[in-house]
């Protein structure tokens, strides 16, 4: 047997292993960290200044050639998304709260859950389609209802998820607890559980809010666009992706200045989101 | 008594004195009778019989698993959460079969509380952690409220040590006055009997002393049941002790002949800690 010593072949080789692994890991967490700290980068350096200028945030998106901003884009993204959240939140809230307290066992729940799990994933622009074919076809005309359903049927898979993993959090304990003392379900369920899990459950609406707040695929398909400013959800309505996605594309140049401020101003607000998102976490645990 | 050899899961009837009071004749709450229970096809209790007396402390001990947690779940009837749980037999409180009674499972256990092996305060104030189970079969004025809050946490030996600090979460206190808060807020509704689920086992010997002590001021208004597996404190806090054994009564008897004198080997082998 060898000295237990700095000279133990044992102890040398587990230390060369762990060196290497160890830097194995780092490259391989500095690799992931590039692109996204160029992205970051190329944003700001791109669309930094466009932010800093007021007109971005009062005038309309202009033809090519001519002084704007993206007032009309930033407001219909709003009111979209806030309208998509209120249509997809209690959808999904109640659907996360029957799975995880009343359909812990039996097919129903399992089937359930598995279908959410394929509508979570499933790619946006087929929402925007399925949006298209049952709504925008039969009133024969693009709306901002339109964009805000397909935004809302993205929140709904995400929010469910959440709701039903956040309350199976909740010890069983507590449900006995409550149970115990001859509280009712429901009571139980709105006093007890959702308090314990509530800044979860609310994380979950913030990181779904954020997914939305970027989408592309289902507004081009639904809401369109609008050059003016319009806030009438029975018609097309502008909003920051698809503005992007068409200026971006396009030969001139303030107008590809313009799609890159709104890229960054996403960007920044989905990064306030999912920090505001960390807190609410954080303050749980 | 040589019946306990023929019938040995007998209930007794201690016209035997009983410990504190040796004259007093005791009332029985729960007459338990043939009761079995499943957990889905396991056989957890086997025809389960005998008397828990009012106001006084049933103890029940054995080694792990051998069903006296279960069995006190029976009484408040938790094991209907859960669907794959059936019990079969009876359980009669004031003359109903707790099992078998059309009521609101919910009536029952305002009847009957419980405290947890962990202390499970709600994510509330320790103010609402009272009045959350007073509020659900109550209506009370925000004084009468104050004052039950109060009566609760006094008799739970906890109002001391938070009566300024009421508005603060129930989480903020250590694990010994969370378990008290959990006992106020079992008495607070006024249950008539009380389930104790080894309520010690997950602190200190400090607040150990203070929760047994508190169950010998609780048992003059309530009924206490308790499971434990610090055979100790059984012989401390109990009138009476019930030994089981692999889902069996093995023995239920005064505390202090349960363990000076127990008529079964098993008990007594348990009891001196030849086996477990």
């Amino acid at each position: 047997m060898s000295e237990i010593d700095a000279a133990n072949p044992v102890y040398r080789r587990r230390k060369l292993v762990n060196l290497v692994m160890l830097s194995v890991s780092a490259v391989a967490l500095v690799f992931g960290l590039i692109w996204l700290a160029w992205i970051l980068a190329t944003l700001f350096y791109e669309g930094g200044a466009a932010l800093l200028r007021a007109g971005m945030y009062y005038q309309m998106t202009p033809p090519p050639g001519s002084d704007g901003g993206l007032a009309n884009a930033i407001a219909g993204s709003l009111l979209m998304v806030i309208v998509g959240t209120l249509i997809g939140t209690p959808f999904g809230v109640l659907a996360g709260t029957y799975l995880a307290e009343y359909g812990r066992r039996g097919w129903l729940a399992s089937a359930t859950r598995f279908l959410n799990d394929v509508l979570l994933s499933a790619p946006s622009i087929v929402i925007g389609l399925f949006v298209y074919s049952v709504y925008v076809a039969r009133v024969k005309h693009f709306s901002g209802w339109a964009g805000s359903m397909a935004l809302g049927l993205l929140v709904i898979p995400v929010v469910v998820r959440t709701t039903d993993d956040m309350l199976k959090l909740v010890p069983s304990s507590l449900r006995e607890a409550a149970a115990a003392l001859g509280c009712p379900t429901w009571k139980m369920i709105l006093r007890v559980t959702y308090q314990a899990a509530r800044s979860g459950i609310l994380t979950g609406i913030l990181l779904a809010v954020a997914r939305i707040s970027g989408e592309t695929a289902p507004l081009l398909f639904t809401a369109l666009n609008n050059q003016f400013w319009s806030l009438n959800m029975n018609a097309p309505v502008s909003n920051l992706p698809v503005v992007i996605f068409q200026f971006a594309m396009s030969p001139y140049q303030d107008w590809q200045r313009l799609a890159w401020g709104g890229a960054t101003l996403i960007t920044l607000a989905v990064l306030f989101l999912n920090i505001v998102a960390r807190v609410l976490v954080k303050k749980t645990h | 008594m040589e019946a306990t050899e023929a019938a040995p899961r007998q209930t007794p009837r201690p016209e035997v004195a009983l410990r504190a009071e040796p004259a007093v004749e005791h009332k029985v709450k729960l007459q338990v009778r043939n009761l079995d229970f499943f957990y889905g096809r396991f056989h957890a209790l086997k025809s389960i019989t005998m008397d828990i007396p009012e106001r006084r402390v049933t103890a029940f001990i054995g080694p792990s698993g051998c069903g006296k947690s279960t069995l006190l779940r029976v009484f408040n009837r938790m094991y209907s959460l859960y669907p794959e749980q059936r019990a079969e037999g009876e359980v009669v409180m004031d003359g109903e079969n707790l099992l078998a009674t059309k009521r609101d499972v919910s009536l029952i256990r305002a009847k009957i509380g419980m405290v947890f092996q962990k202390p499970t305060p709600f994510p509330m104030s320790i103010y609402d952690n009272i009045a959350f189970g007073v509020r659900l079969f109550e209506r009370l004025n925000k004084r009468d409220m104050a004052e039950r809050v109060e009566w609760a946490l006094h008799k739970a030996a906890l109002w001391e040590e938070v009566k300024d600090i009421l508005t603060r979460s129930g989480h903020s206190l250590s694990g010994g006055q969370q378990q008290r808060l959990c006992i106020a807020r079992g008495i607070a509704v006024k249950p008539q009997i009380l389930l104790l689920d080894e309520p010690t086992s997950a602190l200190d010997p400090i607040s150990t002393a203070k929760i047994e002590e508190l169950v010998d001021e609780l048992k003059r208004e309530f009924t206490i049941v308790i499971v434990t597996h610090n055979m100790q404190q059984a012989a401390r806090v109990s009138d009476f002790t019930a030994y089981m054994y692999l889902g069996e009564l093995i023995e239920f008897d005064v505390t202090d002949t349960i363990f000076i004198k127990p008529k079964m080997k098993q008990t007594e082998d348990y009891i001196t800690g030849r086996f477990g």
